[in-house]
């Protein structure tokens, strides 16, 4: 820590202000102060943690799928339970790990970035934490109980209408959907707000990481878009529950209601995924290449592009319901405009590392098979935003492996990466780079043999959510090849696991900064401190902790209360010092109390009023006014 | 490790194309065209592969050569102002470049999509044989469109059309949503309650093709198939005149195997032009026995396919509306025989 200081203070004095801010930021090990923790490491590692795991869950899932489809006409899972594991797997996947897992990094990472001791609303986040953990774990534990989803994760009506989805299976699968996305708007907000407002002094719009860009980006995309998936789960709840016709055409209702609804957040949605990975390839490119990223400017406008183009594309999902042909051009061309600042993103990475000093550890392996997987992925995907050709693959294979390849590549393979580059930081431990080459390489070919055929399969007329398929069409072999894929993948995983595992008892001690990395969350220990930086830091330039010179520092935020400093928007300049909320319990009964609510909806449809009573009550005590001790006038240093 | 992935790659490449040229053909085969749409969607998927696959050629030579630079340069001290990098300008300039490839790439392709669909959505549609599409869970109702009622043909999970002459496909669905689709023949189209879609077809080659629903219908797409038959129009002239009503049982076993039929609850459901069965949420049986296939794809016909069918219809598709019928094994010989019977 000394070498952030830019005086050096006797180490009897750092270890008093230690001590101090321990007492003031720490989380005790008992296990009320456990639960009541606002810790946004502590959270965020629970939220990576539980993340993972659905992760692993949906991955079995596939795994079993493979192992259906590995034959023809193979009959080891029956087509009712085949139908909730391909639903549980996307629903899993999509809204349990995906968009979860890139939220939860940010929520440990942003904060650390950004340089201040911890993210704004910390309550909302350790809230949203519960939200999401009861959503997950209800909708999984309905499926063990064989009242799993059964409609796919887009959950189309009239299928998942009260007529032709009778039973509860839809509805848990509708008021997940409510639990994530009140969870994942919670965060959203707390990272808009701490991007905006707690970036340290110095660290202007123009010296943002690219991985605060991209979070910024994506936090903006999930407020608009989450309402709208939100509000179509509503209708269907409603449909279901007490007889609304939203969706009934008989009624005067629309069934393609239901798709405009879902789409126009679901395509948003991929990119809600796929864009905090763009920030974590930047994050590991500029690390390994020791260069600053290439076409900064160019990079931050493509995010940019990229987050406002999502929302005008949703059609292309829609092609064969018999849209207007001309209309559906228009979606043709926004789509394929998607390709332009992915491609320059995609150069810009490139040419830092050709301009760049590149070290080969498994972090930029992973980021170098993302670029190789993703941009075939990429390909695919202007292929699809041409109507004709969309009307040949839509809804087979070929659209399979090309969301693979996006989502996978795009996401799963920085995620990994991510994994190996900031395990350091997270534990004060390195994974074992030996084992990180085995995942990597088994990962990279596991998946192209998994995926790969999958595009032939599509084009050889094998429709997707089939529990099975006749022999003779030509389509056995290839399935074989992509079920063996499946299962390298499955090794893999297990092997970073076990990495996972070795490390945190044996792996070699980090340091603070094992890489050498540029960015704020390397200026301290590992794991950091409770309160994060002793001393709020000053950023000079775009790396921060490359710049020439002694790192200078603000001193003036309380070490007795918790406290942040807020800096104005766009050139952080420093604004206020802001209290920042104490632990508290109130967000997990808060939490509990919305899931009653939520569940009990399921079953009787006046939940919705007397459970909104408990939430109220949690709520008040939830905010209920401290005394705050009298203002003391003390402009930071 | 680079060699043995490079191996590995060939191999796997190698393989890869065999399959690929393997499932470049057959009776459900996106491109191995057998009607104008088919044909005009699979050369805009050429233009796609050579445009995007000299694009993906592209991306993996600057990567390559940039990991191949690598090699060479040792860790050292970060580039902080990478704009001052030597490297730098070159690198804008081929930026430029790059960014006015992808721009002229997404113009060819955006334009090419969009006129190959301007001329498959402006097709001539005057001339065109007028068919009727109905899906349910899980099969489809085939309805041919004529001047009087009399000569309508209704047909199910089968589609016989004449070779040359344009097919417009009227597309609706009874319950939840449906995908109709025969790749070999062109693009698919949704089948929306509450809608009512088109889709045209020109067929211009003869043979047996085969189709699937392609929108997830509930627990039984995947066994929602329909055969499709493209013929020459005196072979489908013929195979219309023939149609109804259906033919009468000549045999003992058939005429027991009738009255079986018609005294039990398959009427309720079923119809068989020329008797009294006229049931409508079922498929039409008046030619079943001339279908190739029976319960929409799930087997291939045969007496004995179609035997085990009525003994129990929940083991060959289960979950499907067609409920057991418990018969005697004698009962069920003559049902089977008078089905059989109609060709």
């Amino acid at each position: 820590m000394s070498a952030a200081l830019p005086r050096e203070p006797g180490s009897a004095e750092i270890a008093a202000l230690d001590a101090q801010l321990q007492r003031t930021w720490g989380t005790g090990r008992g296990l009320w102060e456990r639960l009541a923790t606002v810790d946004h490491k502590i959270v965020g590692r629970r939220y990576v943690i539980t993340g993972f795991a659905f992760f692993v869950l949906a991955g079995v899932l596939a795994l079993l799928m493979r192992t259906q489809l590995m034959k023809a006409d193979h009959e080891l899972i029956s087509p009712d339970r085949y139908n909730q594991i391909f639903s549980m797997h996307g629903t899993t996947m999509m809204f349990l790990f995906a968009v979860p897992i890139m939220e939860a990094m940010a929520v440990y990472l942003v904060p650390l970035m950004c340089g201040t001791r911890n993210i704004s609303f910390p309550r909302l986040n350790a809230y949203s934490y519960w939200v999401y953990l009861a959503g997950g774990v209800m909708v999984w534990i309905a499926f063990l109980l064989n009242v799993g989803p059964e409609t796919g994760w887009f959950s189309y009506v009239p299928l998942a209408g009260p007529e032709y989805s009778a039973g509860k299976r839809t509805d848990f699968w509708a008021q997940m959907i409510t639990f994530t996305e009140v969870a994942a708007l919670a965060v959203a907000v707390e990272l808009v707000a701490t991007i905006m407002k707690q970036r340290a002094p110095g660290m202007t719009l123009a010296r943002m990481p690219l991985f605060l860009w991209a979070m910024l980006v994506t936090s903006l995309m999930v407020i608009i878009a989450m309402p709208a998936v939100m509000l179509a789960s509503s209708f269907l709840i409603s449909d279901r529950l007490i007889g609304t016709h939203f969706y009934n055409p008989v009624e005067g209702g629309d069934a393609l209601l239901w798709q405009h609804l879902f789409w126009f957040f679901g395509h948003p949605e991929v990119y809600i995924i796929f864009l905090p990975a763009l920030g974590m390839v930047s994050s590991i490119v500029i690390t390994f290449s020791r260069r600053t990223i290439f076409a900064y400017t160019l990079m931050v406008l493509a995010l940019l592009a990229t987050g406002l183009l999502a929302f005008g594309l949703w059609v292309h999902h829609m092609f064969a319901t018999g849209l207007p042909r001309l209309g559906s051009s228009f979606y043709t061309a926004a789509s394929m405009m998607i390709a332009i600042p992915s491609g320059v993103q995609i150069f810009s990475w490139i040419a830092t590392m050709w301009d760049g000093k590149p070290r080969f550890q498994s972090p930029l392996l992973f980021v170098i098979g993302f670029i190789v997987i993703f941009v075939l992925g990429g390909l695919t995907g202007v292929m699809l935003a041409a109507v004709p050709l969309d009307l040949q693959v839509h809804d087979t294979y070929f659209v399979v492996a090309h969301f693979h390849y996006v989502l996978i590549g795009g996401a799963v393979f920085p995620l990994f990466g991510a994994f190996y580059y900031w395990f350091p930081k997270f534990t004060g431990r390195m994974l074992s780079e030996r084992l990180g080459r085995w995942n990597f390489w088994l990962f990279f070919i596991g998946f192209n043999v998994a995926f790969f055929p999958m595009h032939i399969l599509g084009l050889a007329g094998m429709p997707r959510r089939v529990y099975t398929y006749p022999s003779g069409l030509g389509w056995e072999s290839l399935n074989l090849l992509s079920s063996l894929g499946a299962f390298l993948i499955g090794v893999s995983v297990v092997l970073f696991i076990i990495n996972v595992m070795r490390s945190l008892r044996v792996g070699e001690p980090a340091g603070d900064n094992p890489w050498d990395a540029p960015t704020l969350e390397w200026a301290m220990s590992s794991p950091p401190p409770p309160y994060n930086f002793m001393h709020v830091p000053v950023v000079t330039g775009r790396e921060a902790l490359w710049q020439p010179g002694p790192r200078q520092v603000l001193e003036g935020l309380s070490p007795s209360h918790r406290e942040v400093l807020c800096t104005t928007a766009l050139a952080a300049e420093p604004d206020i010092r802001q209290p920042s909320a104490t632990p508290s319990l109130w967000p997990l009964w808060a939490a509990l109390a919305t899931t009653v609510w939520f569940i009990g909806s399921i079953f009787d449809a006046r939940a919705v009023v007397w459970g909104a009573f408990p939430l109220a009550v949690c709520l008040i005590g939830w905010l209920w006014p401290t005394h705050p001790e009298p203002f003391r006038e003390r402009s930071p240093a | 490790m680079n060699a043995q992935r490079a191996t590995g790659l060939r191999t796997v490449g190698a393989i890869a194309l065999t399959l690929l040229l393997a499932a470049c053909s057959g009776k459900q085969a996106a491109l191995d065209p057998a009607a104008d749409q088919a044909a005009t969607i699979g050369s805009l998927w050429t233009l796609m592969l050579y445009v995007c696959g000299f694009m993906y050629l592209l991306v993996l030579i600057f990567l390559g050569n940039s990991l191949w630079r690598a090699r060479h340069v040792l860790s050292a001290e970060p580039v902080i102002h990478g704009s001052q990098s030597t490297a730098e300008k070159p690198l804008r300039m081929a930026l430029g470049g790059w960014f006015g490839l992808i721009l002229v790439g997404l113009l060819v392709l955006s334009l090419g999509s969009f006129l190959i669909d301007r001329s498959l959505a402006n097709a001539r549609v005057d001339d065109a044989l007028k068919i009727k599409i109905t899906a349910a869970q899980w099969w489809w109702k085939v309805e041919y469109d004529a001047e009087t009622a009399d000569k309508r043909v209704v047909t199910a999970n089968e589609l016989r059309l004449p070779v040359g002459r344009p097919a417009l496909l009227e597309l609706q669905a009874d319950d939840v949503i449906h995908s109709f689709w025969i790749p070999n023949l062109g693009g698919k189209q949704d089948l929306i309650p509450g809608r009512i879609n088109s889709l045209l077809l020109t067929p211009r080659r003869e043979g047996d093709y085969r189709g699937q629903c392609a929108e997830f219908c509930g627990l039984q797409h995947a066994k929602m198939a329909i055969d499709a038959s493209v013929m020459k129009q005196s072979d489908f002239d013929t195979w219309q005149q023939q149609l109804a009503p259906a033919a009468a049982p000549s045999t003992p076993e058939q005429v027991r195997g009738h009255e079986i039929f018609m005294s039990g609850p398959c009427i309720a459901c079923h119809q068989i032009v020329g008797t009294p069965a006229a049931g409508q949420t079922g498929p039409d049986l008046t030619h079943l026995a001339s279908r190739r296939t029976i319960a929409a794809g799930a087997r291939p016909y045969s007496f004995e396919a179609l035997r085990d069918w009525l003994r129990d219809p929940q083991t060959i598709k289960p979950g499907n509306h067609m409920p057991q019928v418990q018969l005697s094994d004698s009962d069920l010989n003559a049902l089977t025989s008078y089905l059989d019977s109609l060709k």
